[in-house]
């Protein structure tokens, strides 16, 4: 696969990990931050951990939209698809998310409800216009890589008249995390997670530009260096993380130049604030309540949208106790670290969303990465 | 070894449209209706004109409830499987080739050589005939180019709305030779993991048949009889340690069912895995990883690592195992993972997957 | 969910669709988000739209610029 293959190259990932391990200064740590959900699955799936040294510490962030989705949020969207006779369009990784009391949307599909798992908002559009006699509703999810196509799709059912196609609309906006994450402190005013710079996103700054996370290498000092999805690309990225903090230097850099150009896709970025407006905040699983940092639907386009066209009646919302996908999904702890991990919780039967996505940092870690922690402890034992 | 007993000869009945006051099936435009299920005239009908007419075998034309044989002498091997693949034609097949393909495999994955085949069929109200035939005509072929009968079986009709047009379950018989020993729980540290061909080709076919996905490709299901595949491998390296097609879940479940039955670790080396460029490429537009979806023409064998070059040499002699691989080998491992060495050079695990990735898909 | 992948636009099709070929896979998308598409260009998809044109030149720089790193590391004795 052309631009694909030649990026997971092994003989060039031989050349990187010597590079890293020649630059990486062995009397300090380096933790970086994969902010991106796909970020981490290519780290487990290539295993590029192991071309890594041991002084330099990938952190898994917040990327995934699916994990930081409240669990309001997911029963909400259980409530419309069973209290209203309307078609639930939804992409398949929030079909097994569990909400409150552990109610999901393949639950409530084998329950009756009509819940359809769509590819793209093509989809969703097409399934309204077969069925005008039926609601249908898009449960919307996604940071800036993935809220265009909700964009084009509500500019579409307008274009078309469509009387019965509403968005349930949770996308939200990457900065306003990343500021998140570095912003919570202990209560003695240390920061919580120490981080000496973040891997950017490939397909969000695709959308965005490079412009936004200037403010991080200004005001945080942070250094971000944008990074491709292949294995390739990450471990180049780290690589120039590396050099910035044996500089001392925070500066944004684009190594996806192939594809993230500095003012990123306009006329995404226009249809985006076209159709949508910021929300004051949003609670974030993991983050809490964090401001500016999701959308909504825009009032020129309130009749797509769900959240005022549907009442729905939900319990209180509540997370298991012992789930740590708050500390998880901030950097604070590892899955292992979680009492719930690879017990209660698995694949099979996840307790949280960190465990549902496949881009979740517990997925990833209980799909590709489990045998390593064993391993470790082996060999220290 | 002794062929079956023959039993006494009877000519096939004649189709019911040679008789005095009854219509021949509309195989064209005609519809499966309740009353092909009733137990009646309709129902014994469509079994002749349709069933009896494709499968045509001496012990099925006695149209007896239950079919006698006898068996060469050997351990008696039986299995069966249920198909509800949608949709029901997909490229290189249909829910009939799969259902004889699927039985006779597993069947051959017990080193045991297939020779009666069971047929049931539920059908729902609606169904065209015409579909019905196509399907039945495959199964004959399969069947036929397979060395098996399909010597009895049963229909169903459910109302329309409480099938999804047909779903059929086979079972097969067949007898293991002595000497060959092949069970799950036989892999053993040091021994050589082999594939016969290129992974992924029957699930990328069926997905590209659904009409939401929106691909097209030229890829065909590579839905195929593999005993006489399996007897030259048991001819050239008879003490084989296991064998099993790897069908739903695709390479990854199939290794680590094997890994937990018989105690052991797995690795894997991704560079040695066959898959066509288009399959890696389709599997990579849906976001799929190539060793969880499904084949049907493909085994997984498992054999003493000083066998595995001369077990290769046999199947890629052969016309299907000739994009054979060896692909990895079994460790010792009390946690029975299956982790693989990835074309990065780095490790990763091959987990048993919560669920099917796709449904319907076999 | 950020899963991206580049393929090449072979056709256009009405209504801002497009048919575009990853390995002899073909898929209909949406190129909706973009502007200035031409036949043969590779687009980076998303959800079933094209979210990006892919820059060939700099695609190629930076296969060049990793294979410098791993050699000027080699040069001076480093090993993965």
């Amino acid at each position: 696969m052309k631009y694909v293959e030649e990026f997971r190259n092994a003989e060039l990932a031989k050349g990187l990990s010597a590079a890293i391990k020649a630059e990486a200064d062995p009397d300090r740590t380096y933790r970086f931050m994969e902010f991106c959900g796909g970020h981490t699955h290519a780290l487990a799936r290539y295993g590029v951990e192991d071309l890594l040294p041991q002084n330099v510490r990938m952190i898994h962030g917040p990327g995934c939209p699916v994990c930081v989705l409240p669990v309001g949020r997911v029963d909400e969207a259980v409530a419309l698809a069973t209290q209203h006779d309307v078609i639930l369009c939804t992409y398949a990784d929030l079909m097994r998310v569990p909400g409150t009391k552990y109610e999901s949307l393949i639950k409530a599909r084998s329950k009756g409800a009509d819940v359809r798992m769509v590819y793209s908002t093509i989809d969703a559009l097409k399934i309204a216009e077969d069925n005008p006699e039926r609601e249908v509703v898009f449960f919307a999810i996604g940071f800036e890589t993935t809220t265009p196509p909700t964009a084009v799709a509500i500019k579409q059912a307008q274009k078309l008249g469509l009387k019965n196609f509403t968005v349930y609309c949770n996308h939200v906006l990457t900065p306003a995390a990343m500021r998140a994450i570095l912003g919570t402190h202990t209560p003695e005013g240390a920061p919580n997670v120490i981080l000496d710079g973040f891997v950017g996103p490939a397909h969000v700054s695709a959308v965005i530009g490079t412009q936004p996370y200037e403010e991080f290498t200004t005001d945080y000092k942070k250094p971000v260096v944008i990074a491709g999805f292949e294995p390739l690309d990450v471990m180049q990225s780290i690589l120039q993380l590396i050099r910035q903090a044996n500089d001392g230097r925070a500066d944004v850099e684009n190594e996806y130049a192939r594809a993230v150009t500095p003012e990123g896709n306009v006329k995404a970025q226009a249809l985006v604030d076209e159709v949508f407006e910021v929300r004051d905040e949003f609670s974030w699983r993991g983050l809490g309540s964090v401001p500016l940092s999701a959308l909504k639907i825009h009032e020129e386009f309130s009749d797509f949208d769900a959240e005022l066209r549907f009442r729905v009646d939900v319990p209180t919302p509540k997370e298991n106790k012992l789930c740590a996908c708050g500390p998880i999904l901030r950097g604070e702890k590892n899955p292992v670290d979680c009492s719930l991990f690879g017990t209660s919780c698995t694949p099979d039967n996840p307790m949280g969303a960190c465990m549902v996505s496949s881009e979740g940092a517990c997925a990833a870690h209980w799909t590709y990465g489990r045998f390593r922690t064993e391993l470790e402890l082996e060999d220290s034992a | 070894m002794n062929a079956p007993q023959k039993p006494p000869q009877k000519p096939r009945p004649k189709p019911h449209g040679n008789k005095p006051g009854s219509r021949p099936l509309d195989l064209k435009n005609g519809r499966v209706d309740m009353s092909h299920g009733a137990g009646g005239r309709a129902m014994a009908q469509l079994i002749e004109d349709v069933f009896i007419g494709a499968f045509d075998n001496e012990l099925l034309n006695r149209e007896h409830d239950a079919a006698m044989f006898t068996l060469p002498p050997g351990r008696v091997v039986m299995s069966t499987d249920s198909f509800v693949i949608s949709p029901l034609f997909f490229p290189g097949g249909n829910i009939g080739s799969l259902a004889v393909h699927g039985t006779v495999n597993d069947i051959s994955m017990a080193g045991a050589k297939p020779y009666y085949l069971t047929a049931g069929f539920i059908i729902e109200e609606g169904f065209p005939l015409c579909d019905l035939a196509e399907i039945v005509k495959s199964m004959a072929d399969a069947a036929k180019d397979a060395g098996v009968s399909i010597v009895t079986g049963d229909t169903k009709v459910v109302e329309r709305g409480h099938g999804d047009g047909v779903f059929i379950n086979t079972a097969g018989v067949g007898v293991v030779r002595d000497g060959i020993d092949i069970c799950g729980d036989l892999a053993r540290p040091g021994d050589k993991i082999l594939v016969n061909g290129t992974l992924g080709d029957h699930g990328v076919a069926v997905m590209s048949k659904r009409e939401n996905l929106s691909f097209t490709t030229a890829i065909l299901s590579d839905s195929q009889d593999l005993g006489d595949l399996v007897s030259d491998m048991l001819d050239a390296v008879p003490d084989i340690h296991v064998l099993r097609d790897p069908t739903r879940g695709g390479l990854a479940a199939t290794l680590n069912e094997i890994a937990h039955q018989s105690g052991v670790g797995v690795e894997l080396i991704e560079d040695a895995i066959p898959v066509r460029p288009e399959v890696k490429s389709a599997c990579e537009l849906l976001g799929l990883d190539p060793l969880y979806v499904a084949n049907e023409g493909k085994l997984i064998a498992i054999c003493p690592s000083e066998k595995a070059d001369a077990l290769l040499a046999a199947m890629q002699a052969h016309p299907k195992g000739k994009n054979a691989a060896i692909v990895g080998e079994v460790l010792q491992d009390a946690r029975c993972f299956v982790r693989m060495k990835t074309g990065l050079g780095g490790t990763r695990m091959v987990d048993w997957l919560a669920g099917e990735q796709l449904p319907r898909i076999c | 969910m950020c899963h991206a992948i580049p393929a090449k636009v072979i056709a256009f099709r009405d209504d801002a669709m497009a048919d575009v070929e990853l390995e002899g896979v073909i898929k209909e998308v949406s190129l909706a988000l973009l502007d200035g598409v031409e036949l043969g260009d590779y687009v980076i998809l998303h959800v079933g739209y094209a979210l990006a044109k892919l820059d060939p030149d700099e695609a190629q720089k930076t296969l060049e610029l990793f294979a410098e790193m791993g050699e000027a590391a080699f040069a001076q004795g480093a090993t993965p």
